[in-house]
Order: C-alpha cells, then structure tokens, then sequence
C-alpha cells in the first residue's frame, strides 16, 4: 500500500495527447494491410492512403487525429488504498489541460442548454470506471470513442424476427452484419466491431466497448467465440461496404466478442461501432511512481 | 484530379461524374447542425430579422456559386489572437439531409463536402440546383487543417467552436465526388449492391 498518492495531472495530460494523437501501431499496420488489398487507382485505396497519410502527420506533429476527439473513456484499475476521489480530481484537470493545449476538441454539450462547457468536463463527463484490483500498480486504459460511430452502434434483442435471428451465435451473426449493413460509411470504416452478448442494456454496450481495447491480432480465450469473430470479420468484408463507404474489400479491420450473463428473459447483442481512428492508448503507474505508457 | 475553385460555375458542377477526385480551392464556410438549423429557421422559412441582415448579406455573397463544409474544426487561438485550424475533418452530413434541399436552392450553392453522404431530397437538389456532394476521408484532420490556409472570419460564435460558421481559404482541399449533378450516388449505388449481398449471407 502505498503512503502518499502522486499528483497524475501531467500523467494522464499525456495519456490524453498519446490517445488523441498516436494510433494504436496494431491498428495502421492493419490499414496498411488494407491497402495493400484495394484495387489499383480506386476510390477505397485512395481513401486509406489519404488515412495513412493522415496517421503519420498526426503523430509527427502532436496533433489530433480526427477533429472529433472522441468520448473519452478511462477504465481504471488500482490497487488497495488508492482515493479514486482523488483519481478523478486529477483526471478532470488533465482534461482541461489538454483541452487548452488543443489535444482535445471541446466536446461536453449541456444536453438542456446546449452549451459547450468549453474544457470537456461536465455531467457524467469524461466516463470513469473504477475497479479495485489485487496488483500493486494503477493501470488505465483509455478510449477516444468517436461520435459518428457511436451514432451507428446498436443494440439488438434475440429473437429477431426480421433477421430470422434465434437466440445463439449464428443470431449473433445476423444480427451484427445486419448493424455494418446499416452503418454504410456513417461509421468511418474501415472500423473495429467491438460486440458483448448477455447482460443488462447499459452492462451489455459497456461490455462491448471494452472489447475495443483488445488488440486486433489477440486470440479469443473462448475458441467458439473466436471462430465467431473470424467468420464475421471475413462476411462483414464480404459486404463490400468498403473504406468510407466508397465500396471495396476492406469494412472492418476486426471483429471482437465478448460474453456474460444474462436474465432468463433478455438477450442482447450489442454492436460498439469503432471508426479506423481506434484511439485506445494504456498508462501504468507503479508502486515507485513510475509512470509508463503502452 | 479536377482542380476547382470557389465560385464555381454551373458547367464545372455538370461536368463531374461519381468517382471523380477533386481538388478544391478558394473561400469555402463550415456548417453543421446549429448552423444549417440557425440558416433555415431564421433566413429561408422568414426574412432574416433586421438585426441578422448584415450576416444574411454576407452569407448570401459567400454561399452563391460557393461550398459548405459539415465541420466542427479543432481551433487554436495564438498568443498574438489570431486563429488557427489544428484539426478539420469532416462531419456526418445524413443529420443534415432535413436542411440541406432548401440551403442548397436559398443560397445557390454548388457544393456541400461532409462525410458519410446524404439523401434522396440532396440528390434532387443537386440535379435540380446543379451541385455535387464532395466526400472528404472521415477523420484526416490534420492533413485537411493543412489544406486550410486562412481563416478570414468566424459567424455564430455563440454556437461554439465545433458549430460556428467559419470562413476560411482553402488550397488543394481533397475530395471524392459521390453525388453528381446527374442523379447518380455512390452512396445509393454500394447500399443496393450490399443490401443483396447481406441477404444471400442471411438465407
């Protein structure tokens, strides 16, 4: 345990500026994987060229990757005796830092009002999740969830009807490439599905947006729900949805499944839509203070 | 690459086909939701109030022949006060489809550029008001920030930064025709082709 908490502002000031500015390397080499699977001269290659492009001038110059810089998600584990309270104090400061410092858009609207608070603190605002966890050091994963795709996410409830969607994995499957058909370009694709099944509405989206911090080559623990992912990575591909919509070989850059349980009665799919610009970046603290980003 | 530049005429609009790569020049005003709301609630629906003349005059002189933007930029204020752009990427045009028709006709614009596409009351309006839909590439921020050169003035600042109206100078802006003036959308074109598709893997 430790005795005296460090002061995090400029910690999670940076895991800001990194999440905001530096895409995950994981995630290019998969757009340049893309590319290289474009036709020649084509309107989807062009896009992901453009995006490349883009890639490097962003993290060259510290600046933003996409003008929405995002909801930002802040998953956060610590270890016994930590004051999340405090925690919190120092995540909303670096909020404001880096808002000021043009790391981040200001993006908290008063949803009565209308305002713009201006430096990207508000109700409810940024999303905190706090787990106490047994290791010694304090480690936090955060996501800059863009909203154009999260407008395109979706949440389904089996049995569907109208996909012909029962209550197993191959619903499952309906019902998710039926979320990508819907989604066209809206979502900025080529992006990642990050899918839950089971839980409660609010516990099922959560779930699935955590499945956004998984990196894209890892292997599903669970071998159905791996198969799972691969067999809708290669049909939600098969679509020819294509980069920005513009039609191509290239939707989804990868699929990701988690599951939990659920009542009797509820069986949800939920969908969290991710653009290309899948701006996820990890901080760990240890128990000497030594902060270190991943 | 086409180049264009702002005001553009017509014949330059009915000479684009889907799938034509553009690169855009001159003065261009950015627009999203509280700014085409603001446009068509205060100046097309009503004349504009006395006290909004001056803006509906500039607008009006900007927007005919000229190009909205559906962007909400990322805007650094220099120790000097001056502004610059940091990041401007597109926006989802679709939440402007209920507006945009009627910006298009009012103001006679020749080009919206947004993200995502629009819908079938757009593509009315730009075969009937000769205009095109520019796709720029969601999320390219810096590198379009780059392409902007100037700001030359900002309208509706009380809207915030992300929804003011902001008039900038532009130098080789890249875009990718999706909507013609002709009828024809890539956008319509890829949703057909994937909806049978979707059905054959859902037999």
């Amino acid at each position: 345990m430790i005795t005296m908490q460090p002061d995090l502002v400029e910690a999670f000031m940076e895991l800001v500026r990194r999440a905001s500015t530096i895409l995950p390397v994981d995630v290019e080499e998969a757009i340049v994987q893309a590319r290289a699977h474009e036709p020649a001269n084509s309107a989807s290659e062009r896009a992901l060229d453009t995006i490349l492009q883009n890639i490097q001038l962003a993290r060259e110059g510290s600046l933003p990757i996409c003008q929405d810089t995002g909801t930002p998600i802040f998953e956060i584990r610590y270890p016994f005796g930590w004051s999340t309270l405090m925690l919190t104090e120092h995540i909303r400061k670096a909020m404001r830092e880096a808002t000021a410092r043009s790391y981040l858009r200001p993006n908290a609207v008063d949803s009565l009002t209308g305002e713009n608070s201006g430096d990207n603190t508000g109700e409810g605002y940024p999303t905190l999740h706090f787990c106490e966890w047994v290791e010694d050091y304090l480690h936090v994963d955060l996501l800059l969830k863009g909203g154009g795709c999260e407008n395109v996410s979706a949440q389904y409830e089996l049995p569907d009807t109208r996909l012909k969607a029962g209550r197993d994995l191959d619903g499952v499957r309906r019902v998710v490439l039926d979320a990508v058909f819907q989604a066209q370009g809206k979502g900025c694709p080529p992006g990642v599905l990050g899918i839950a099944i089971g839980g409660d509405r609010g516990s099922s989206y959560l779930k699935a947006k955590q499945q956004l911090l998984r990196l894209l080559d890892d292997e599903n623990p669970n071998s159905e729900l791996a198969a799972l992912e691969k067999q809708i990575y290669h049909e939600a591909n098969a679509l020819g949805i294509g980069p920005m919509g513009f039609g191509g070989e290239t939707t989804v850059l990868g699929v990701k499944i988690g599951a939990q349980h659920r009542l009797p009665a509820s069986y949800f799919v939920s969908i969290a839509y991710m653009c290309w610009a899948n701006r996820r970046t990890i901080m760990n603290v240890g128990p000497d203070g030594k902060v270190t980003y991943g | 690459m086409v180049e264009l530049t702002t005001p553009i005429s017509a014949e330059e609009i009915h000479a684009l086909q889907v799938g034509d790569a553009v690169s855009l020049n001159g003065v261009i005003v950015t627009g999203r939701d509280a700014a085409h709301k603001f446009m068509v609630e205060h100046f097309i629906r009503q004349p504009a109030m006395p006290e909004e003349q001056p803006l509906y005059a500039e607008l009006m002189r900007l927007l005919n022949g000229g190009v909205i933007y559906h962007c909400g930029p990322v805007v650094k204020k220099h120790d000097d006060d001056t502004c610059s752009f940091v990041a401007a990427g597109p926006t989802t045009s679709i939440r402007e489809e209920i507006y945009q028709q009627d910006v298009i006709a009012h103001f006679n614009l020749r080009g919206i550029i947004g993200k995502g596409g629009m819908g079938p009351d757009t593509l009315k309006a730009c075969q009937e008001h000769a205009a095109v839909y520019f796709h720029a590439i969601g999320g390219i921020a810096p590198l379009i920030a780059q392409a902007v050169k100037q700001i030359l003035a900002v309208h509706k600042l009380e809207f915030g930064i992300p929804e003011a109206m902001w008039v900038i100078r532009v130098k080789h802006f890249p875009v990718i025709v999706t909507m013609d003036s002709h009828g024809q959308s890539l956008h319509e074109r890829v949703k057909w082709q994937s909806q049978e598709i979707l059905t054959a893997l859902l037999e």
